[in-house]
């Protein structure tokens, strides 16, 4: 990304001129930011604070996909899928395996990056829709193995998990697990991060931009194609996992292709190819049902409602207004709202001598 | 230097390309020396890009064989070339439009950096913010020789043209290539951006030591800058040798330059 540092940030070592956060506003920015984290789960309700963890797992999920569509320019439609077999992964690998909590997400992530490296394996060779129709495949089957594993998830009974505990302690109340996602998001996107400047993430983005000459430079296609899907299934889950031991309950219909299609909604409307993207669009897409809910609550009874005769049809303006605002994203802001953020920051960068 | 004397980095042995019916590329033979600056001159549709093709291995020659320092490199897949010691540009760009240029640079060092995604995931321990410092000193060298420095940090597709060019030559040889084969530099350009890059493409074969191979059409800068040229017409070799052998060579004139004798003639035929 082309920043704009401002007047008198002088970098005088590459390893200054390589950090993450390009300029002391923005460290200084992180740094506050994480101690504000921190100190949520004292101040903020038990709502707020599920919604944030709602933000924290479906962000490492939409940060995966995004690392797939988004920087490999790949598509999955089966992402959900893959955020699903992480959930049973870890509620299984605790339950049968007898794996602490703690170690049994990490090992569900890495699970499903195999089943994804395995269902990604046509990457190597297809693109485009093609690719779309295998992504696809690998959502049905993943899904009709959900229903007829049950030793895996418990068919269609699901199944229940327990809540993730380390050193004795159990982080079973929102309160408490909030923290346990604000870690994973930290070191997921960190990683993330850091995978995008070294040499590998680039090989990656080299793919996507021009796969002849990535070719040329010595970058074995393959390889990063099939890599992208194992990167990515890790990261789904490693989501799907937390998610787990947050519900304490996985159901087998929960990880269906509507949710595959939100995931892909969110790194769209976050922003294809940025790492904040991802978190932004999770939290769009978390955040949006809410408001639009609260606004349904409003109107509901009123004088609007009563005039349109809108009754029970109010709770479907829902559904109406997150399928328009993602409509209207696509129309007006089609680079996503990390995009956004960059021009607003510009503006007051400039301010008020923009031009 | 006598150039004769020094054994070829390249050799091109019989190679012929088809495209089903359409033979591309017929029975060429040569043989790029060590050091040298070797242009492949022709008409369009000759089979110059064609060549270099084969070279870099994104064409597999029909029959033939090509030689890289003595090895038979004809089956070897494209992406162990740049291993090998080439590297390339296009004749139409192909950076990498969404990477800054100093990203589409580090690409070239793709196959120097050693730290794979699980060390470049852990950044800070495994090594490879090392390895990533390191390589950008190499890495501003090259940005400090092809005068890119205002640019190191803008995105590569909204650059200008004749500085996309010369980002891409910096990629191709960020490779640190024995060989770098060139598709048109100069493509598009004003003469001022002509004569840099003619200037860069001197100094890479004669400070750092690169063998170039040349496609390009301006043949004052073929001429000027060129060890050895080869004329290629209708995907056969029509002509090797020093610029001015070449160019006073009459199947040379004839096939590339236009035969003005003919053209003259002509309507005299036709009132015959």
């Amino acid at each position: 990304m082309a920043t704009m540092t401002p007047a008198g940030d002088y970098r005088s070592t590459y390893r200054e001129d390589m950090t993450i956060f390009p300029t002391r506003g923005s460290r200084i920015a992180l740094w506050v930011g994480l101690a504000l984290l921190c100190l949520a789960p004292l101040v903020l309700d038990r709502y707020l604070l599920h919604l944030l963890i709602n933000i924290g797992f479906l962000g490492i999920a939409a940060l995966g996909l995004n690392i797939l569509v988004g920087f490999t320019g790949q598509i999955s439609i089966g992402h959900a899928a893959f955020f699903g077999f992480g959930a049973f992964a870890s509620a299984w690998a605790h339950e049968a395996l007898h794996i602490p909590v703690a170690l049994a997400i990490p090992l569900a992530g890495l699970a499903t990056a195999l089943i994804g490296l395995v269902f990604g394996a046509p990457a190597a060779r297809l693109k485009g829709l093609y690719l779309a129709i295998a992504t696809l495949a690998a959502q049905f089957i993943l899904e009709d193995f959900f229903a007829r594993a049950r030793w895996f998830t418990g068919g269609v009974a699901g199944r229940v998990t327990e809540p993730f505990s380390l050193f004795g302690f159990a982080f079973d109340t929102d309160e408490t697990y909030f923290y346990v996602v604000l870690a994973f998001v930290v070191v997921m996107f960190a990683g993330a991060a850091n995978l995008m400047r070294t040499r590998d993430g680039r090989a990656l983005v080299a793919v996507r931009d021009h796969y002849l000459s990535a070719e040329m430079m010595g970058i074995n296609l393959a390889y990063y194609r099939t890599l992208s899907f194992g990167i990515a299934s890790f990261y789904a889950g490693i989501g799907g996992a937390l998610y787990a031991h947050y519900l304490l309950f996985v159901s087998v219909e929960a990880f269906n292709i509507l949710f595959s299609i939100q995931f892909l909604g969110m790194v769209i409307i976050g922003g294809l190819g940025t790492i904040k993207g991802s978190l932004m669009g999770a939290a769009f897409m978390v955040l949006l049902p809410e408001v639009v809910q609260s606004l349904a609550d409003m109107l509901a009874g009123g004088a609007v409602d009563r005039a349109l005769k809108l009754g029970a049809s109010i709770s479907y303006l829902r559904e109406m207004a997150i399928g328009a605002a993602i409509i209207l994203f696509l129309i007006f802001e089609p680079d996503g709202l990390a995009h956004r953020w960059q021009q607003i920051k510009a503006y007051w960068k400039l301010y008020p001598y923009s031009h | 230097m006598d150039p004769a004397a020094v054994a070829p980095i390249l050799d091109a042995d019989r190679v012929s390309l088809r495209f089903g019916g359409v033979r591309a590329l017929t029975d060429v033979s040569f043989s790029v020396r060590r050091g040298e600056i070797f242009s492949i001159i022709g008409p369009n549709g000759a089979g110059k890009t064609s060549m270099v093709n084969c070279v870099s291995g994104r064409y597999r020659p029909t029959e033939g064989r090509i030689l890289f320092e003595g090895r038979d490199i004809t089956r070897v897949p494209t992406r162990q070339r740049a291993g090998l010691g080439i590297g390339r540009t296009f004749q139409n760009l192909a950076l990498f439009g969404h990477m800054t240029v100093l990203d589409n640079i580090m690409v070239g060092r793709h196959h120097l950096l050693r730290s794979g995604f699980l060390r470049g995931m852990v950044y800070w321990i495994g090594g490879a913010q090392r390895e990533e410092i390191a390589h950008r000193r190499e890495v501003e060298e090259i940005i400090d020789f092809l005068e890119i420095q205002h640019v190191r940090k803008a995105i590569a597709g909204q650059l200008s043209y004749g500085l996309r060019k010369r980002v891409e030559l910096a990629r191709a040889v960020a490779l640190r290539p024995k060989l770098i084969l060139l598709d048109e530099p100069m493509a598009g350009m004003n003469l001022e951006e002509k004569e840099d890059m003619a200037r860069y493409i001197v100094d890479l074969n004669e400070e750092w030591g690169m063998t170039v191979l040349m496609i390009e059409h301006d043949m004052g800068v073929v001429m000027d800058i060129s060890h050895r040229v080869m004329v290629l017409d209708f995907g056969r070799k029509i002509a090797e040798g020093p610029p001015e052998a070449v160019l006073a060579d009459e199947h040379v004139k004839r096939a590339y330059l236009g035969e003005a004798d003919e053209v003259v003639s002509e309507p005299e035929e036709a009132v015959a």
